[in-house]
């Protein structure tokens, strides 16, 4: 079984991402640059798999410019077999991502397509389903359980509500929550191996995908300070408070 | 933090490397080290990840199951180390000084069977130079080995020998010929595996340096055998301790970086949040000093480790430039640590906060490796000889 993972390249969760000063978008400059999270949960799942004997190949794609590749390298590390960067320097949206990814899925017809369900970025939470409406292929998405049974897999989803059970016909698309694993830090041995695998490197002309962007960001802003807060006297107050001043309730 | 020199290449294996350290410690040592430290317990869990993310090979070379890292790298993760727990790097530290004298200076057969155990973790050890009565004093030895056909019958004591207990091996230094003029000429070195006669008598009591295992041994005809004689041939063993120096000075200073880089952090963050007469604690300039001065000696700290490891990848004679680093870094971890906990006042005095570790940690580097007294006659005789006129 061969698995495509998606990992995107993002400020790093631990970083405290700032607004630039003409709004014109985040900072990123000399900030510490990571595989989304969720991507990274993906990645995990895909090695567990192929560690367990269900998956055969594992292939690591990036769509975004040349450094992505660093990203690549990580998933290399953690255990993917061999990577793809998509290089492109136009900040992409979840459709172009999901139109470049499915060129791929044209060109390996990979068994399982395995992505973090958003990027910790955009928060968008679209790229997986938009896949799915491009390829056909079945999907479930917020997955906190994968398991294969023959040409089928069975995935536990997270709902608003509890859980849901879906039974997917392979190849399906699958994105990824936090719960489904915990991803492990690459040993010294495996980033020394990860130089050797192969890195293909294809651009978005090659795929023949408009990636004009279709959305325009007019401005980003830091969210308002938080102002300090008020001790109640009692009980009485804070209702009262919270009718006639916070008007919550009523 | 920057983390390169002005020309220096991005280094894509090296970010790779140290990001899964940091990973590692952010999520397995940071939330334990505390109360294992406070507790002086073997961080035995710790070790396991160690073994697994490949530390204890991390300068062996390739071919014999090591990953040959530069020292430049090297001395980065033990900065990163060291700035969570300085304990924990001596774990591999001198673990690896020991693989270094088999690697320089071994037999063929020796390096076959040592080093890929060592790279592993399976076989974890540490280096037996000090003695009660001699330490950067080398040549005042006494421990010592007498022939027997084809083993040796070791007697004496070692000191401060870390990973002594825990470990498994050490590379031991002892005298083959006390008789010998000048003394160096008379010293050897073994791989000694622990067997009868090999005894951890003692582990130390000390005031930081806590959790990892320091202990002193005694040798009550210890027989080890001839062909764990490190090179196959006696009177070189002097040789074999120095040859270890530069790159054990380049590590401790690269500890001392750590220190100081935890001191300073603790100290940027904490004076941001105390707040005195209406403002936070780093806007009086009482603290802004402090502050201007501790990040100024991190940052030359780590150049200078950064520097001298340079010129040791690039295989130059460099104990000069290690004994700058070992002396500046690891003054700069102790001043860090007073100035930290001057900023954080009583706080800082606390056993709950970590700068009095920091406090603890620090002046063991001042002492170790040479102390610093040594260190700057070093650099004084290197700058006369360099500069002759």
């Amino acid at each position: 079984m061969k698995i495509l993972v998606a990992v995107k390249r993002v400020a790093d969760y631990n970083v405290k991402v700032r607004a630039k000063s003409d709004q014109s978008g985040p900072d990123l400059t000399n900030v510490k640059m990571a595989i989304n999270p969720f991507c990274e949960i993906a990645v995990e799942e895909a090695v567990r798999l192929k560690e367990k004997g269900v998956a055969t190949e594992v292939i690591a794609v990036s769509i975004g410019p040349k450094v992505a590749q660093e990203q690549i390298r990580t998933a290399l590390a953690l255990g993917a077999d061999r990577g793809i960067l998509i290089e492109t320097d136009v900040a992409m949206e979840p459709l172009a991502i999901a139109k470049c990814l499915k060129q791929i899925c044209d060109k390996e017809s990979p068994d399982m397509v395995l992505l973090g369900k958003q990027a910790i970025d955009g928060d968008n939470n679209q790229t997986g389903q938009m896949l799915g409406a491009l390829t056909g292929y079945a999907q479930a998405t917020f997955a906190s359980e994968i398991t294969f049974d023959g040409a089928s897999a069975s995935v536990i989803r997270e709902v608003d509500g509890g859980l849901q059970t879906l039974e997917l016909k392979l190849p399906a698309i699958v994105t990824t929550d936090l719960r489904l694993n915990e991803p492990r830090y690459a040993s010294l041995p495996n980033i020394m191996k990860a130089k050797k695998k192969p890195i293909d490197v294809l651009t978005t002309e090659e795929l023949g995908v408009d990636v004009t962007p279709r959305t325009k960001l007019l401005k980003a802003e830091p969210p308002a300070e938080r102002k300090a807060g008020i001790k109640v006297e009692d009980v009485a107050q804070l209702v009262d408070k919270l009718k006639n001043e916070a008007k919550v309730i009523v | 933090m920057p983390n390169d020199l002005p020309n220096e290449t991005p280094n894509e294996e090296e970010n790779l490397i140290l990001d899964s350290i940091h990973r590692w410690l952010e999520k397995d040592v940071v939330p334990y080290a505390h109360d294992l430290e406070q507790a002086d317990e073997y961080p035995y869990a710790m070790v396991e990840q160690m073994k697994e993310l490949g530390l204890f090979g991390a300068t062996i070379a390739p071919e014999y199951g090591g990953l040959g890292l530069s020292a430049s790298t090297y001395a980065k993760i033990v900065s990163a180390v060291a700035e969570v727990w300085m304990s924990l790097s001596g774990i591999f530290n001198s673990h690896l000084i020991m693989a270094r004298c088999v690697q320089s200076s071994g037999t063929e057969a020796q390096k076959q069977e040592w080093l890929p155990k060592f790279a592993s973790g399976e076989l974890r050890g540490g280096i037996g130079l000090t003695e009660p009565d001699a330490g950067t004093d080398l040549q005042g030895i006494r421990c010592a080995a007498v022939k027997d056909g084809d083993y040796y019958v070791i007697n004496g004591a070692k000191s401060w020998i870390t990973n002594s207990l825990e470990g498994h091996v050490i590379g031991l230094l002892v005298k083959t010929d006390p008789k010998a003029v000048p003394p160096r000429k008379g010293m050897s070195m073994f791989i000694a595996k622990k067997g009868e006669g090999f005894n951890v008598t003692r582990k130390l009591k000390k005031l930081g340096y806590r959790g990892i295992d320091t202990a002193e041994i005694s040798f009550e005809d210890y027989r080890i055998h001839k062909d764990c004689l490190i090179g196959g041939e006696e009177g070189r063993g002097f040789y074999n301790a120095v040859g270890g120096l530069e790159l054990g000075r380049i590590n401790v200073a690269a500890r001392g970086v750590g220190v100081a880089r935890a001191a300073l952090k603790h100290a940027t963050a904490y004076s941001q949040q105390r707040k005195t007469f209406g403002k936070p604690i780093c806007e009086h300039q009482a603290i802004q000093l402090k502050l201007g001065e501790m990040a100024t000696r991190t940052e030359a700290a780590r150049l200078l480790v950064e520097q001298a490891a340079r010129a040791f990848d690039r295989g130059e004679r460099c104990d000069m430039e290690a004994g700058m680093a070992k002396y500046f870094a690891t003054e700069a971890a102790a001043k860090n640590a007073d100035e930290s906990m001057r900023i954080h006042g009583a706080y800082g005095y606390s056993c709950e906060y970590d700068v009095e570790r920091l406090y603890r940690d620090a002046p063991l580097m001042i002492i170790g490796e040479g102390t610093n007294e040594m260190q700057r006659i070093i650099i004084a005789r290197q700058l006369i000889e360099r500069n002759p006129i």
